[in-house]
């Protein structure tokens, strides 16, 4: 067309060279992530699969093992005790958060922000925080332990040390579905109520439950799942009230009897696989349920519903501030609640006493691990599986696999590990027992959220890209970083945070997983809550805390920088 | 065989067949496009004409069938080792690079030097006539401008074969009709061979050297926008091309057909007496009153108005012929006819239908 500047085409022998490369990267990277899912996630649980129908020796025995344990009196009043817990937890968390994400997305209060990041900050904190400031407030050393007899209670161990503790930890991933869910809503079909002069009562329960329907059914999902796997709660504040995951931990730890502690899991996984299957079927529904025409609803003044709605949303904020505070407060007194006067030797001589000294750095050093590597490998796998072509076969069982660890609780991905990896004949055993197996299994533990949130993100690029690309002999790999990569930078941040966060404070799988060299600070305060150290142990997730909130502080400070230096184009939101 | 042939083809598509599980997509195509025609791929959505282009481009592999590419087989090749360039309806151009790293993204892969690169986009944006907007972002442009930095992208590498993906649909209107004009114009000038898929009729017989039309994973008929409108192969090209009436009508032997207790001559002679027929006939294949004495014209026929919608420049109407048994029709009238012939709800209007436009398929 221009003679003199129009490109000709690169020689045609090493141009297919390239492509041959090219091809084979594109497929073997979608292969390399079934296989690393395969070997991390599905192998060991196919082996907690298989340990729950051999006797000690590795015999098949076939539901020998069941039998066994069904017929134990421990099983009747864990599984009882199990249900109980979560069933509680769940009614309790799940109004309440209602309560809290329609005052935010349905009322006309002020600081909805303020509130709503109050509502996520319990995500920051390991569960066993509230169970040490429940323990703080109304233990046996209780401050407030005179006001338990209002309530029918006589101690606060227990059953009802569990659930609230449980609905402080539950809360935030309640309020989160229910806000997303609530933020849907068709303005029109509350204009078209007015016009036939209906009540607000009528409303509310015509158009606004059944239009949150869908995420409340998500909601106690999440809940009770999180209830009935829960292990760091009981162990603190349970006392003698056992529940299935402590069963887990006692036969497997305490009695090295991994075939009923591969049964218990089985056990777990039931709930936990039900709750996910309701929950991805509801899902599926939300998504239909608002056209691409509504019109978002925007909630006018009611000065009685607001006040009521602000009153309760003080109240909860000021009990989960409180419930934080009480245990940063717990971790700088000398004798809580004798001797008040101020003292950092729960944080030097309480740890070097209980030996975890090196805890908390582990823990650092691990959830850095898991930032970096987990953003990584999570974010390449989405890609791999959604913008490149080939290998088609492979797509769903990745898809699959990607999805599983939302439905795998801790403690069952934690034995698995155990009876996988450290299973003699296994030439991966070399990981037991380092800090890798703890960053793998928590990034496969967590790998669901991420893997959503990057294939979201990767949804929302053009899917012609790499069309185009391909069109413009441009390898994938460079549109990959000059353009997926740099527009999908903010979800990756996210995606990061969220793998440091949760590797701070989480205990479910790694409390099987950790040797004394690795040991990590989640897991320490179990320990030093057992010595009878609270002030260690308080003074633990105090650093957990403090460490997550600055991390996540520093990771919006990142992405906004980034959003200001890049509004050039981000201004005008891409087409489609 | 090849060598007989005056001009090579620019691109064979040989009985190409695909099918997605037990969905046949496209069943034995086979075309020839000549080089530096404008070739469009018209038909109703999900009719396969995208997939088509998707095999030509190499974004989907065919299930059977060969790509013939300026002499080149290239039925396996990826599409990195085709030579075309390609533009989307959704413009796919990328948010976070400069229009000008946009239209350089190619070019800047082939490792030419700075000023050279410089040079072809400043001669490219010149092109698509946006000179200035090198240093903007997408996100800038409205979506016609967009379209034309899509454009210029695809063509920075002179490619031999342009392929357009409905390259209009997310245009409104007005831009819509300027970009048609456009990208004809500049067709023409770099006599780049292009194939462009498009649902919209107009835009196919407006823009095409020839037009492909496709239904069912077929190619119903290819020509000229001319031959497609005025001479359809089958009844679905008659029906998805404009508007047409469909009479009922049984054959008498001679190129006559009964319609109703009415005969009508046609130029068709292929039906044997007593076959069950259908007619095809556009709204403007009549003459009227304003053309001489339609009454002692052959196929002369009366009717009453039903109905008459005003479209702007032209009206049509619906008209209950006498003796077509019911069979109403959809006559054209201009707005001056309208009016001279006084056409309205009620009134009776003589007019002749054309032997020779009148298209016969059997029932």
């Amino acid at each position: 067309m221009s003679g003199t500047l129009a490109a000709g085409p690169a020689p045609v022998a090493s141009r297919r060279l390239a492509l041959a490369g090219e091809a084979l990267a594109a497929r073997g990277g979608l292969v390399l992530v079934a296989v690393a899912l395969f070997v991390f996630l599905t192998a060991p649980l196919a082996a907690l699969l298989i340990r729950a129908i051999q006797d000690k020796g590795g015999a098949y025995v076939g539901l020998a093992n069941f039998v066994q344990y069904f017929a134990s009196p421990a099983f009747s009043r864990s599984a009882g005790n199990t249900l109980t817990f979560a069933l509680v937890t769940t009614f309790l968390t799940v109004p309440l958060a209602f309560a809290f994400a329609y005052a935010i997305q349905r009322s006309c209060i002020r600081a909805k922000w303020l509130w709503r990041n109050i509502a996520l900050v319990p995500i920051l904190a390991p569960s066993l925080l509230a169970a040490l400031s429940f323990i703080y407030l109304f233990g046996n050393q209780g401050v407030l332990k005179g006001v338990l007899p209002w309530f029918g209670l006589t101690t606060i161990y227990g059953l009802p040390g569990m659930v609230l503790s449980m609905t402080f930890s539950a809360f935030p991933h309640a309020v989160m579905i229910l806000l997303a869910s609530l933020s849907l809503s068709d303005a029109r079909l509350y204009e078209a109520a007015d016009s036939l002069a209906t009540s607000e009562w009528r409303k509310f329960v015509t158009i606004t439950l059944p239009g949150a329907r869908y995420g409340i059914i998500s909601a106690a999902m999440v809940v009770f799942t999180m209830a009935v796997s829960e292990f760091g709660v009981p162990k603190v504040i349970g006392a003698n009230y056992s529940v299935l995951a402590i069963d887990i931990y006692k036969q497997v730890i305490g009695q090295q009897n991994f075939q009923i502690g591969a049964v218990v899991g089985l056990i777990l996984l039931v709930p936990a696989l039900v709750a996910f299957f309701v929950d991805h079927a509801v899902r599926v529904r939300q998504k239909a349920l608002l056209s691409a025409r509504s019109v978002p609803y925007v909630p006018k003044p009611a000065p009685v519903r607001d006040r009521l709605l602000l009153a309760f949303v003080l109240l909860m904020s000021a009990a989960m501030l409180a419930v934080i505070g009480m245990a940063v407060f717990g971790s700088f007194v000398k004798v809580w609640p004798y001797n008040l006067s101020f003292t950092l030797n729960h944080y030097t001589y309480g740890f070097e006493e209980a030996g975890v000294e090196n805890a908390y750095r582990n823990s650092l050093t691990m959830a850095a691990w898991c930032a970096l590597i987990g953003a990584l490998l999570t974010f390449a796998g989405a890609y791999w599986l959604e913008k490149t072509r080939g290998a088609d076969f492979v797509r769903p069982i990745v898809r699959l696999q990607a999805m599983l660890p939302m439905a795998i609780p801790g403690l069952v991905l934690g034995i698995g590990y155990i009876l996988f990896f450290n299973h003699p004949a296994n030439p991966l055993n070399v990981v037991y027992g380092t800090m890798g197996i703890l960053v793998l299994s928590t990034i496969v533990h967590f790998y669901s959220s991420s893997h959503l949130t990057a294939v979201t993100a990767l949804k929302q690029l053009d899917n012609e890209f790499e069309s185009v690309s391909a069109s413009l002999k441009v390898p994938f790999y460079k549109t990959f970083s000059r353009v997926t990569v740099p527009v999908c930078l903010p979800s990756i941040i996210d995606i990061s945070r969220y793998y440091f966060v949760n590797a701070m404070t989480t205990i479910s799988a790694v409390v099987f997983l950790y040797s004394p060299k690795t040991m990590l600070a989640a897991i320490s305060i179990v320990q030093l809550d057992e010595a009878g150290a609270i002030g260690s142990a308080a003074a633990m997730a105090t650093l957990i805390v403090a460490t997550s909130g600055v991390v996540t502080l520093l990771s919006f400070a990142v992405e906004g920088w980034l959003l200001r230096r890049t509004q050039g184009w981000r201004r005008a939101a891409p087409t489609r | 065989m090849e060598g007989t042939q005056p001009v090579a083809d620019a691109l064979r598509i040989e009985s190409i067949h695909k099918s997605f599980g037990s969905f046949v997509a496209l069943k034995s195509i086979d075309l020839a496009i000549h080089p530096g025609e404008l070739v469009c791929f018209l038909g109703p959505s999900g009719c396969g004409k995208t997939t088509l282009l998707r095999i030509i481009a190499g974004l989907e592999s065919q299930t059977a069938g060969r790509v013939i590419q300026n002499g080149r087989d290239v039925s396996n090749a990826p599409p990195a080792a085709r030579d075309y360039g390609i533009v989307f309806q959704s413009y796919a151009l990328f948010p976070n690079l400069t229009i000008k790293d946009n239209v350089a993204y190619g070019l800047v892969n082939r490792r030419r030097d700075r000023a050279a690169i410089d040079a072809r986009v400043a001669e490219l944006l010149k092109l698509v006539g946006l000179p200035t907007e090198g240093p903007k972002y997408p996100g800038q442009l409205s979506g016609g401008q967009q379209q034309r930095i899509a454009l210029a992208r695809a063509l920075a590498t002179a490619p031999s074969l342009l392929l357009l993906d409905e390259p209009l649909s997310a245009l409104d209107a007005k831009e819509r009709d300027r970009l048609r004009g456009e990208i004809r114009q500049l067709q023409r000038r770099l006599k780049v061979t292009t194939i462009m898929v498009t649902h919209d009729q107009e835009e196919a017989l407006s823009m095409a050297d020839r037009v492909v039309v496709m239904n069912h994973g077929a190619i119903e008929q290819i020509g000229t926008p001319l031959e497609v409108y005025e001479r359809p192969a089958t009844p679905f090209v008659a029906d998805f091309l404009g508007k047409v009436n469909v009479l009922k009508a049984t054959c008498v032997g001679g190129g006559r057909y009964r319609v109703g207790s009415r005969e009508i001559a046609t130029g068709a002679n292929g039906m044997a007496t007593g076959d069950a027929v259908r007619l095809y006939l556009r709204p403007e294949d009549r003459i009227l009153a304003d053309s001489g004495p339609v009454e002692t014209m052959p196929n002369a026929q009366s009717g009453i108005v039903r109905n008459v919608d005003f479209l702007g420049t032209y009206c049509l109407a619906s008209l209950d012929v006498d003796g077509f048994d019911g069979q109403r029709m959809l006559v054209y009238f201009s707005l001056n006819q309208t009016l001279e012939l006084g056409v309205r709800e009620g009134a009776r209007v003589a007019f002749a239908l054309r032997p020779e436009r009148v298209r016969v398929f059997a029932a």
